[in-house]
């Protein structure tokens, strides 16, 4: 990581003369430090430095010269530095596949000045950013991200229907917005759902019919932002174990849910043993279920019952004897 | 990075970009402040040759197109130069707007190769002149690039146009098996991340799932070892290769029952036994076999026969759990 850090430095002294150049009016300092992200002490060190700095002779008339009034710098002589460096693959690939991937979603921000910003900033990367080897194709329901941005930004209550999949009901909720999260190509809205007096994650996808109200958003002081770091789907400690045996086909449920006590297991042969902690016994019963036999119930025993007894009802309107 | 050594790479770029001539190393050592000054010594000599080609890489590795060659036919060593016009930012200015879509753009990303990226982007953008804010607008956490540690050496692999060399666990295989794959690039798709790319091994395009990938991806050989197909449509691959072609699936659900399939079907209208009738198309059709299944008896396969087999046998599978074995 000691590359980033001397190119992060390096980058930004070539970057300060221009940006002063393209400023010739003068920028107070502390603005300066916030647009490039530093700390005003570190910006004065990077000022210094420049100072020192120069055309070949480095006597007075050939050093960069800064000339400080109050508060506000400005730059009286660039010693040719009047542009900033092109852009790198990387960073142009940044740009270029970040605004492609907006463009996806209409929602969020101006659909033509997206496009005509592409254009603009594919024309100044040059050809590193044609062969980009990157790509981003995400799910997005495009009136829905639309809806719920006008909602955050006019900072105004969401009314809308919400897709259970657990219980497999469609519920209608009244919440206040927080904000948009994109996880794993998927949006979700965190909000305050007034209905179960909780903060909750919305996944889009299953969001319909969602509309603005009159009303402001008013997030109550005890609704925090969940820390999504490790994931949307957390363990909840305290809560009844599920324990699983996962056959070689369902070992992609360790990778997708958080679980704990992974151990491999001989039976179902390539297993591997999980356990997830959850409340919600009507998810665990709908994920075994879902699993075609492919997860064992350890525990709790009474819900392997159920799954069974589910099959045999749905066997029997097929008209198949459960043992054949 | 050491004062004395930024100092000595900003002068140096300067120097570079304000002549048209090459110069030689033995110029620049005697006019760039901060080189070891030449004192006749091999000890010196050898000294300065580290420093700068320390620089040079430096500089190489920032983006600064540091061009060799010789002025003329005289010189008896290369020299260096920038041109200005490959230097350069070219002119771009951005409405307000755009620069709200660029700001809003370059908060996608969170991995450090591209998270950085995206700074040092925004970075020359606001040296070029655009105000762009990155922190403005409506409460948003973007994490497409998250949570994949695989992803960074891949996409470097791809941009770089090096083979690489990965062990990659398919959920139905016990063991991990060692792959070699031309990069071609790296996309997300539907929610997960894929590498996609020519198979060594077999000779075929393959797309890989990242989070499969066993360990981290290792790039070897050269760079630029291959070049990717023209035409190459990463997306297409892996829709051609996970997705398949659609299948259209007729099931029956008891009213007020299977909401979440409602909410992709096609009403089809009421069966004689007063179930609702529902079309479905899908082009991952043993995963709508698992939904359909967890159901229970609430949804019923009516076409095609395949799907109804494939429901019927997970759902004997289920049956027999709760028989004492």
């Amino acid at each position: 990581m000691t590359s980033t850090g001397t190119t992060d430095r390096m980058t930004r002294l070539l970057a300060l003369v221009p940006y002063l150049t393209a400023r010739p009016e003068g920028v107070a300092v502390a603005e300066v430090a916030r647009d490039f992200g530093v700390t005003e002490r570190q910006l004065r060190s990077d000022l210094e430095l420049l100072w020192m700095c120069g055309l070949p002779g480095y006597g007075p008339g050939d050093l960069i010269d800064l000339s400080f009034e109050g508060d506000r710098v400005r730059v009286t002589f660039t010693a040719g530095m009047v542009r900033p460096l092109r852009l790198t693959t990387d960073e142009a690939v940044a740009l270029v596949v970040a605004l492609r991937t907006l463009l996806e979603l209409p929602g969020l921000a101006e659909r033509d000045a997206v496009s005509r910003a592409l254009a603009k900033v594919s024309a100044a990367a040059g050809h590193s950013a044609e062969t980009a080897p990157v790509a981003v194709s995400v799910d997005a329901r495009e009136e829905t991200l639309a809806v719920v941005r006008e909602g955050l930004e006019r900072k105004r209550a969401l009314h809308l229907h919400y897709y259970v999949p657990t219980r497999d009901e469609r519920t209608e909720r009244t919440v206040d917005p927080m904000r948009l999260l994109l996880v794993e190509g998927r949006w979700y809205l965190e909000a305050w759902c007034r209905r179960s007096e909780g903060v909750r994650l919305f996944r889009l996808d299953r969001v319909d019919d969602v509309a603005v109200l009159d009303e402001p958003a008013a997030p109550p002081p005890q609704a925090h932002e969940r820390d999504v770091e490790n994931g949307i789907y957390q363990a909840e400690p305290g809560s009844p174990a599920v324990r699983l045996r996962l056959s070689r086909r369902a070992r992609w449920v360790a990778d997708y849910y958080p679980v704990d006590s992974v151990r491999p297991v001989e039976d179902p042969a390539g297993g591997l043993a999980v356990t997830v902690r959850t409340a919600d016994l009507a998810w665990a019963r709908r994920l075994v279920a879902s699993l075609g036999g492919e997860a064992l119930v350890d525990e709790p025993r009474e819900l392997t019952a159920e799954v069974a007894a589910d099959a045999r009802a749905a066997l029997a309107r097929y008209g198949v004897a459960p043992s054949g | 990075m050491a004062a004395k050594r930024a100092e000595r790479l900003v002068n140096l770029v300067i120097a570079l970009l304000s002549t048209r001539q090459y110069v030689t190393a033995a110029r620049i050592r005697a006019t760039v402040p901060g080189y070891e000054p030449d004192d006749g010594t091999d000890r010196a000599d050898e000294a300065f040759k580290r420093m700068f080609e320390r620089d040079k890489a430096e500089l190489r590795e920032m983006g600064v197109p540091l061009e060799t060659g010789r002025t003329s036919a005289f010189d008896t060593e290369d020299g260096y130069r920038i041109a200005r016009a490959d230097y350069e930012l070219p002119e771009i200015t951005l409405t307000g707007e755009e620069a709200a879509a660029v700001g809003l753009a370059l908060r996608l990303w969170e991995s450090a190769q591209l998270a950085g990226a995206a700074h040092s982007a925004l970075v020359k953008l606001k040296a070029a002149g655009v105000d762009v804010d990155a922190s403005r607008g409506i409460p948003l956490q973007p994490r497409l690039d998250a949570g994949e540690p695989a992803f960074e050496p891949a996409y470097a692999a791809a941009r770089d146009r090096r083979v690489l060399e990965f062990d990659y666990r398919r959920p139905d295989e016990e063991e991990p098996r060692r792959r070699h794959v031309q990069p071609w690039g790296v996309i997300a798709w539907h929610g997960r991340w894929y590498l996609g790319g020519l198979d060594l091994d077999r000779q075929q395009p393959r797309v890989f799932r990242l989070s499969r990938v066993v360990g981290t991806p290792k790039a070897t050989g050269p760079a630029g070892a291959f070049e990717p197909p023209p035409d190459v449509d990463l997306g297409a691959m892996v829709a051609g290769q996970v997705g398949g072609e659609e299948h259209v699936v007729v099931v029956r659900a008891r009213p007020g029952t299977a909401n979440g399939l409602r909410r992709q079907a096609t009403p089809l209208g009421p069966s004689d036994d007063g179930d609702d009738r529902l079309e479905l198309r899908t082009t991952e059709p043993w995963g709508l076999a698992d939904r359909l299944a967890s159901f229970g008896p609430d949804v019923l396969v009516e076409a095609p026969a395949e799907m109804r087999d494939a429901v019927i046998g997970r759902l004997t599978r289920l049956a027999a759990m709760g028989e004492p074995s």
